[in-house]
């Protein structure tokens, strides 16, 4: 039996195609085809794979939207290491959305499919967005529905490939989600960008991977099936401000604040530069860093066999912090063929990522309970894309 | 009895103004010919949403927050 986190296609997804052109109301996106391979490899976890991203509009008012991407897995983490062996996997997910522009008010209307062999996600969502106040506003709600088909994978005598799985089905979750949203025109050079997200989930919740750590009367460390509530409220609210700088460069930097009912406390701080060099290139860095607290049924080991209702020892749900410092450059060209084509980018961008644990112990080292190091890891994530405007 | 009145015409005429203003369309205090820097690609909150979709998603599966990040998500939540 393997032991790790099963693919939950969120839904917030939805927001991708819904608030993108959120600083540029009343007008649809542009019309252009990204290629993008993307690239993690870090805590023991490596993916990779494409992600198509192709909009097109095909009346004055009416642009159509489809995403393809893939996650190729390979996995031999923490969790795995402890208590399972190595596996490889493969999602995939696909969406289909539309935009509809009338007068000053455009509405979005889309569906998600997630599949992998343990999970299967449904989203369906809708956004409306209205711009006002002489376009210095623009205002847009959004509301989406999620679907969840969760399973537990098995394998027939160790043969950890497609050949010998075995899928369980365990269990449902279902997903509300609504989003409301502001971008403000400040002055000339500053614009500003609020964001409030309510999500409510309901059944499956928890992972059929994990188990929960436990001092047996012998003073030894056992496992037990982890349990989790069933239902799960979150809110989240954000602020952006964009500044164009005299120099022909611009600042941003972001905060966020979560809170959830199951005591999860999350801040997030970004930061980024924006630089356009010589005629065609356009460079950028970021920071970003990010902290939470342990949800209230959360515990690295507990003192004893069922010794509370909701026990989880998901490093997920656990109290720690991350740092992300990224680079990015972007080269401009305009293909002479074929002529339909406006313009393209050539864009490479890289983030490390460092994550830190406060109360999740690396017991793949082995030791007695009080010895064990904590976990923390290094990840690299490697973007390489190609953009067209046509 | 002078005064009184004075004090309350004056604490009550910025309300005056108030709902005056509220008659008349908001203008924009910035007008769409001083809008050249902000019509910059580099202004974009999100120039690349294939990019910071799968980025969104990279935190989203290893972070207990999410949401509200004013573009994308995506959900692997492999380890």
């Amino acid at each position: 039996m393997r032991w790790r986190c099963g693919i939950r296609a969120r839904t917030v997804t939805a927001a991708l195609f819904a608030l993108t052109a959120v600083s540029r109301a009343a007008v649809l996106p542009d019309d252009r085809a990204d290629l993008l391979f993307h690239d993690w490899d870090g805590g023991g976890v490596t993916v990779e794979g494409p992600s198509i991203l192709v909009r097109k509009k095909v009346t004055d008012s009416l642009s159509l939207a489809a995403n393809y991407y893939v996650d190729m897995i390979s996995s031999a983490s923490v969790d795995v290491l402890s208590t399972a062996s190595p596996y490889k996997e493969k999602r995939t997910q696909g969406s289909l959305s539309a935009d509809y522009l009338h007068g000053n008010t455009i509405y979005s209307l889309g569906y998600i499919e997630s599949n992998e062999p343990d999970y299967v996600s449904r989203t369906g969502f809708f956004s409306v967005s209205q711009s006002m106040f002489g376009d210095l506003t623009t205002v847009s709600f959004g509301f989406t529905r999620g679907w969840d088909h969760v399973g537990e994978d098995s394998y027939r005598d160790g043969h950890y490939e497609d050949g010998g799985r075995v899928t369980t089905w365990v269990g449902d979750a279902d997903h509300r989600n609504w989003q409301a949203s502001l971008s403000q025109v400040l002055t000339r050079n500053l614009l500003l960008g609020l964001n409030f997200e309510t999500d409510e989930s309901d059944g499956y919740l928890q992972s059929p991977y994990r188990s929960a750590r436990y001092l047996n009367p012998e003073g030894m460390v056992q496992t037990e099936a982890q349990v989790t509530p069933n239902t799960r409220t979150g809110n989240a609210g954000s602020a952006q401000l964009k500044y164009y700088l005299p120099w022909h460069a611009a600042l941003d930097g972001s905060y966020r604040i979560y809170h959830d009912t199951w005591g999860i406390l999350a801040h997030t701080l970004g930061a980024g530069y924006t630089q356009p060099l010589f005629t065609n290139w356009t460079f950028n860095g970021t920071v970003r860093y990010y902290r939470q607290s342990a949800a209230t049924f959360y515990s690295d080991l507990f003192p004893f066999e069922d010794s509370q209702n909701f026990m989880s020892r998901d490093r997920e749900l656990a109290q720690f912090q991350d740092w992300t410092l990224g680079l990015g450059a972007s080269w401009q060209f305009h293909p002479g063929w074929p002529r339909w084509i406006e313009k393209g980018t050539l864009n490479l961008s890289y983030n490390r990522l460092h994550v830190a644990y406060d109360d999740f112990h690396n017991f793949t080292v082995g030791g007695s309970p009080s010895g064990v190091p904590l976990y923390g890891f290094d990840a690299n994530v490697t973007q390489i894309f190609i953009s067209f405007w046509y | 009895m002078a005064q009184r009145r004075l004090a309350i015409m004056a604490m009550l005429a910025p309300l005056a103004a108030l709902l005056l203003c509220g008659c008349s369309p908001l203008q924009p205090w910035v007008k769409p010919y001083e809008r050249e820097h902000l019509a910059d690609p580099i202004m974009s909150f999100d120039p690349n949403p294939v990019s910071s979709t799968y980025l969104d998603h990279v935190f989203e599966v290893r972070e207990g927050a999410r949401g509200a990040t004013g573009s994308v998500g995506g959900g692997c939540g492999c380890n």
